[in-house]
């Protein structure tokens, strides 16, 4: 791997990062997504980054970074889909979504496609109860309520490039006025 | 109270559009409560504040339900040095997902509780902590943030009023454990979410050595309403001895589940079957977890005259915990929900504490035996008496959370646990 560095736009962010806290140890979290956006991974060469930049030991940003789930420790794949099959989903039928998707895939969750293009993960509860099955996608938007049908599309989707967007998950009685004023 | 929820109109997430966006809420009386105590701060000194929140009785909405404004008066004198709030928005117990609702639809109310609290404790530099996951929600909350700066409600001198307050947004990378208190300050500090030893309790050595509060992003959604109206009117909604809106999270075999706001005390059955509108599929309750995951679960014959407050979930051999209530239909096998909490605390233990290391992987690990049709009877003994060795002997509470719902589940589904065992010489002695 080529040397890493972060760019002058990159180091912007990590000053205003760096600003809201006390002490550079404080911005370890931070940093490393700043990392793992840019990178896609913080595997040990980027934590060797993080660790010059913000002149902490090596030590404390690895024991950080394989402390949290959310940092990628290796390459995933492009999408990564973090299906949630903690006790709300696994009564909603998690694991059947995680199957199915492990079957359509041809991968089983913690493993990634050849082409490169997915990963599964099985993941804790990710706070989404009341809309289950459901899952993360990339560390980013969740995808609620799902069903196999839904499941199949947002596969096409992401293939065409397609990315899903962020479902307002309202109050019921807030769903409900709303049915009403637009009837 | 029980009969009168139906008619309760939301506080803290109440039905007007467009709430999130500053200028609506101002038109809706937002930032009333900030106003009204830094124009008179001599009769909103800030031990009136918080004696007025402590009057309340606001108790913590994260699971523990201490009285919010108690745990403020424990802060210790200004030094000159700087003072912490740290707002707790990790919320990551199975079952919960209420205060993203106040993030995406009334943040500015949280805004105003946390900057009134700040100004209580004389603290400085508010951080809101928030589970990485939830980073939809973190950008959206960033933008109110913004908003309130630029209106003055945040930053330095406070509606030119001479108070500075600051309010900084963090978030984590996915661990459970940074919900527990001392961990979220650890993991705010940079570091491994490990729970710290008590005492020092944070009020004397916080954040970075310094005295710090931790509250609950709902707990201090409430202190507006407790500052607008009083602290008798707030007592006098909902259950007695544990008063106030709450932001009740139900999920699993619901026809509608979601995030309701209603009173403390309402009926168990009537969440069930008025709010969330019954069993999906006209199939028959089995079971709840009343308040996340850790909460024990209550058989359906233990639920009559059950309402939501911490007496009546005491009284019924349960707890409050954040009000996430996990509903379960007469399909539902408890050996497999069971094996599942046991994973997730497994899962989630930051293994700093042998007991609770170890602990949660044998109870997870006895479990599958069980769910694998390979358990002997005297294996769920083994799983009792493993919770004993575990409970109250880790620093923080974690291994009591993985065991409470492996004790209450078999103790009140024995039976199914039993028919799952293989017949053995121990069992019938």
């Amino acid at each position: 791997m080529a040397e890493l560095s972060f760019t002058k736009e990159d180091l912007k962010e990590i000053d205003k990062i760096k600003a809201k806290f006390p002490t550079a140890k404080a911005a370890t979290l931070q940093v490393l997504w700043v990392a793992q956006r840019k990178y896609g991974h913080v595997e040990p060469e980027v934590q060797k980054l993080v660790a010059e930049t913000l002149d902490v030991p090596a030590a404390h940003v690895h024991g950080v970074a394989s402390f949290y789930t959310q940092y990628y420790k290796e390459e995933k794949g492009k999408f990564v889909l973090d299906v949630c099959t903690c006790l709300s989903c696994q009564l909603c039928g998690g694991y059947d979504i995680l199957h199915h998707l492990e079957d359509k895939l041809g991968i089983k969750a913690g493993e990634t496609t050849d082409d490169g293009m997915f990963s599964i993960q099985e993941v804790e509860c990710l706070g989404a109860c009341g809309y289950a099955p459901m899952l993360q996608l990339t560390n980013g938007v969740y995808v609620n309520n799902l069903t196999e049908e839904k499941v199949d599309n947002l596969i096409e989707n992401l293939k065409n490039g397609k990315m899903p967007e962020f479902e307002s998950m309202a109050m019921p009685e807030l769903e409900k006025r709303n049915q009403a004023a637009s009837e | 109270m029980a009969q009168d929820w139906k008619s309760f109109e939301p506080l803290l997430i109440p039905d007007i559009p467009n709430l999130e966006k500053i200028e609506v809420y101002e038109e809706n009386g937002g930032y009333d409560a900030l106003k009204k105590v830094l124009n008179d701060q001599e009769s909103w000194s800030r031990k009136n504040v918080i004696n007025e929140v402590k009057q309340a009785n606001i108790r913590g909405r994260g699971g523990a339900g201490f009285n919010a404004g108690l745990k403020w008066s424990f802060m210790p004198e200004p030094d000159g040095g700087p003072r912490y709030l740290a707002c707790n928005g990790d919320e990551s117990e199975p079952g919960t997902f209420k205060d993203r609702k106040i993030f995406e639809f009334n943040p500015h109310l949280f805004i105003e509780g946390a900057t009134i609290a700040a100004y209580a404790m004389a603290v400085d530099t508010i951080y809101v902590y928030i589970r990485g996951e939830y980073i939809s929600w973190v950008e959206m909350f960033q933008d109110a943030v913004n908003d309130a700066y630029d209106k003055g409600y945040l930053g330095k001198d406070i509606l030119g009023k001479g108070i500075d307050i600051n309010l900084e947004i963090t978030y984590g990378a996915g661990a459970y454990i940074c919900g527990e208190e001392t961990a979220m300050l650890e993991s705010l500090e940079g570091k491994r979410g490990y729970p710290r030893t008590k005492p020092p309790f944070p009020a004397q050595k916080g954040l970075w050595g310094r005295p710090t509060t931790i509250n609950n992003i709902e707990t201090l959604s409430n202190v507006p309403l407790v500052i607008n109206n009083g602290a008798e009117w707030y007592g006098n909604i909902g259950a007695e001895g544990h008063p106030g809106p709450v932001l009740y999270g139900i999920s699993g075999h619901v026809n509608r589940p979601g995030v309701y706001e209603y009173p403390t005390g309402v009926p168990v059955m009537d969440l069930i079957n008025d709010v969330a509108g019954g069993i999906r599929g006209g199939k028959k309750l089995k079971a709840i977890i009343p308040g996340g995951s850790s909460t024990p679960v209550l058989r359906a014959d233990q639920l009559e005259g059950v309402t939501m407050n911490a007496d009546s979930l005491r009284d019924a051999g349960s707890m409050m915990g954040t009000a996430g209530m996990v509903v379960m239909d007469e399909d539902t096998d408890m050996v497999d929900v069971l094996w599942r909490i046991a994973h997730f605390y497994h899962h989630e233990s930051c293994g700093q504490c042998t007991p609770c290391r170890d602990g949660t992987g044998w109870l997870e690990k006895v479990l599958i035996k069980i769910k694998n049709g390979e358990g002997e009877i005297k294996d769920l003994d083994l799983l009792l008496d493993l919770g004993t060795q575990m409970e109250g002997r880790t620093i923080c509470a974690l291994a009591d959370a993985a065991v409470w719902p492996v004790r209450h589940t078999i103790n009140r589904f024995r039976d199914e646990f039993e028919a799952r065992c293989k017949k053995s010489v121990h069992a019938v002695a």
